[in-house]
């Protein structure tokens, strides 16, 4: 039976480790290597990294983070922020990551997602889905929640499935460091109207808020971030939660 | 001992050598080469692959040359050889990704896209997933039934021969997700991402 899965995320930035509360107030937290390299082997299915702050400043440095944590971890990898072109795909895919997250630019321009899912395959391709409520629906942002592009998310979720993305990354910017849960509506609605894999982000307070990420919301995996990195939980504690909670995850 | 992982240009095979980096220690010589030659002396080889059936099929026969040394290696001179997913689909003689398109023969069968029964399930089936060993193979020493690989594919090996099925996995339907025939292996999942236990699956099939 597949599992579904626990995706502890790290947000860097100049190749160290933060997570920000609302997109703001960065924390210092670690260095990425070393982090990712606990969180594998204490069970996570899978590494995200999340380049925060790519768009406005140098980015190599998550090169060199990327290739020095693929060689010591052996899960799947992705790495999102910042993301502009096939090329940028390319060179992150070439120094160990697995997959690429794209959030912006394929907004912008939706030939990267057609284009790089041709050249490296859908697997690789991840579309980060920042979602805004709006009333009664839910309005696509870029640029890290700065831009409203007023795109609705759900006809966007199903637009990049066509183009070949192979998983969502959906995350609520309603909910994004609050600590109250995820947006579950947004996260059943997004995964009933696609038929690939959704991963469910933002508003991870508690080990509750990741049984409703599968439960209620229908995603596949679970992505959070300060629940596991400020040690309130550790990714096996998690687990055996949700395993509790008669999910499946891979124990 | 020289292992081989060929290099095709197609897709991203920088966790396969990682990986076999990681198992290989300095006892091992890993060479990623799409070199004829090279391949030809190696005493093993591994085919990874990503992306379609298709395009990695054509990859291939974009190197001159690189399908006969292959096939002279793992048909005519029986040395031990290793796809990985795709690598693994294109054993068959037939794929249906994207249009048809010719495999390399070496075990029949074709490849065609898993039935999701109607969007009950999700495709790509992506994630950890249990492995059901039904018969021996060399490159599951030490390596328990049920234990959880790493898989990441919309299409599905179906062999002719069911003899040769090592594993399989249950999604939606029943998949054949490793084969064993005689020196040539092959796995569904990603041994190079499936943590500790896929490194084993790895150091076990440098061991044959």
């Amino acid at each position: 039976m597949l599992k579904n899965r626990i995706i502890p995320c790290l947000d860097v930035k100049n190749g160290r480790v933060v997570k920000g509360i609302n997109f703001v107030d960065l924390k210092d937290a670690g260095d990425p290597v070393e982090q990712a390299k606990i969180y594998s082997d204490g069970g996570a299915d899978e590494i995200c990294f999340l380049d925060i702050t790519a768009s406005n400043e140098k980015r190599d440095t998550i090169y060199d983070v990327v290739k020095k944590t693929s060689k010591k971890c052996f899960v799947p990898l992705t790495v999102g922020g910042g993301v502009r072109s096939v090329e940028d795909i390319n060179k992150l895919l070439n120094c160990g990551a697995d997959k690429v997250s794209i959030n912006t630019a394929a907004v912008e321009n939706s030939k990267v997602v057609i284009d790089s899912s041709k050249k490296f395959g859908s697997q690789c391709i991840v579309v980060a889905i920042d979602a805004k409520k709006d009333g009664d629906k839910w309005e696509v942002f870029t640029h890290g929640g700065r831009n409203n592009s007023g795109i609705d998310a759900l006809e966007y979720a199903e637009k990049m499935e066509n183009n070949g993305a192979g998983e969502l990354l959906v995350t609520s910017m309603d909910r994004d460091g609050t600590q109250v849960g995820y947006d579950i509506e947004l996260m059943s609605k997004i995964s009933s109207r696609v038929n690939i894999p959704v991963i469910a982000s933002g508003g991870v307070g508690n080990l509750d808020h990741l049984v409703d990420g599968i439960k209620l919301g229908k995603a596949s995996a679970v992505l959070a971030a300060s629940i596991f990195h400020y040690g309130k939980h550790s990714v096996k504690e998690a687990k055996e939660y949700m395993d509790s909670k008669g999910i499946p995850v891979r124990i | 001992m020289n292992v081989t992982i060929v290099d095709y240009k197609s897709g991203n095979i920088s966790s396969v050598i990682n990986s076999f980096e990681e198992v290989a220690k300095d006892k091992v010589n890993i060479e990623v080469t799409s070199d004829l030659n090279k391949i030809k002396s190696s005493d093993k080889v591994v085919l990874p692959g990503q992306g379609s059936f298709k395009s990695c099929v054509e990859a291939l026969n974009n190197i001159n040359g690189l399908t006969d040394i292959l096939n002279e290696f793992a048909i005519t001179n029986k040395k031990p050889l290793l796809g990985i997913c795709v690598g693994l689909q294109m054993f068959a003689d037939i794929g249906y990704e994207e249009t048809e398109t010719k495999g390399l023969g070496w075990i029949s069968g074709k490849v065609q896209k898993i039935d999701n029964q109607n969007g009950k399930y999700k495709l790509p089936h992506i994630g950890w997933n249990q492995i059901n060993v039904v018969k021996e193979s060399k490159i599951f020493k030490d390596i328990k039934n049920k234990s959880h690989m790493y898989f990441v594919h919309s299409y599905e090996f179906i062999p002719g021969d069911k003899n040769v099925i090592s594993a399989t996995t249950d999604y939606s339907s029943n998949i054949v997700c490793s084969v064993e025939k005689e020196n040539i292996f092959g796995t569904q999942f990603h041994p190079e991402k499936s943590d500790k236990l896929g490194l084993k699956i790895l150091e076990n099939f440098i061991k044959i």
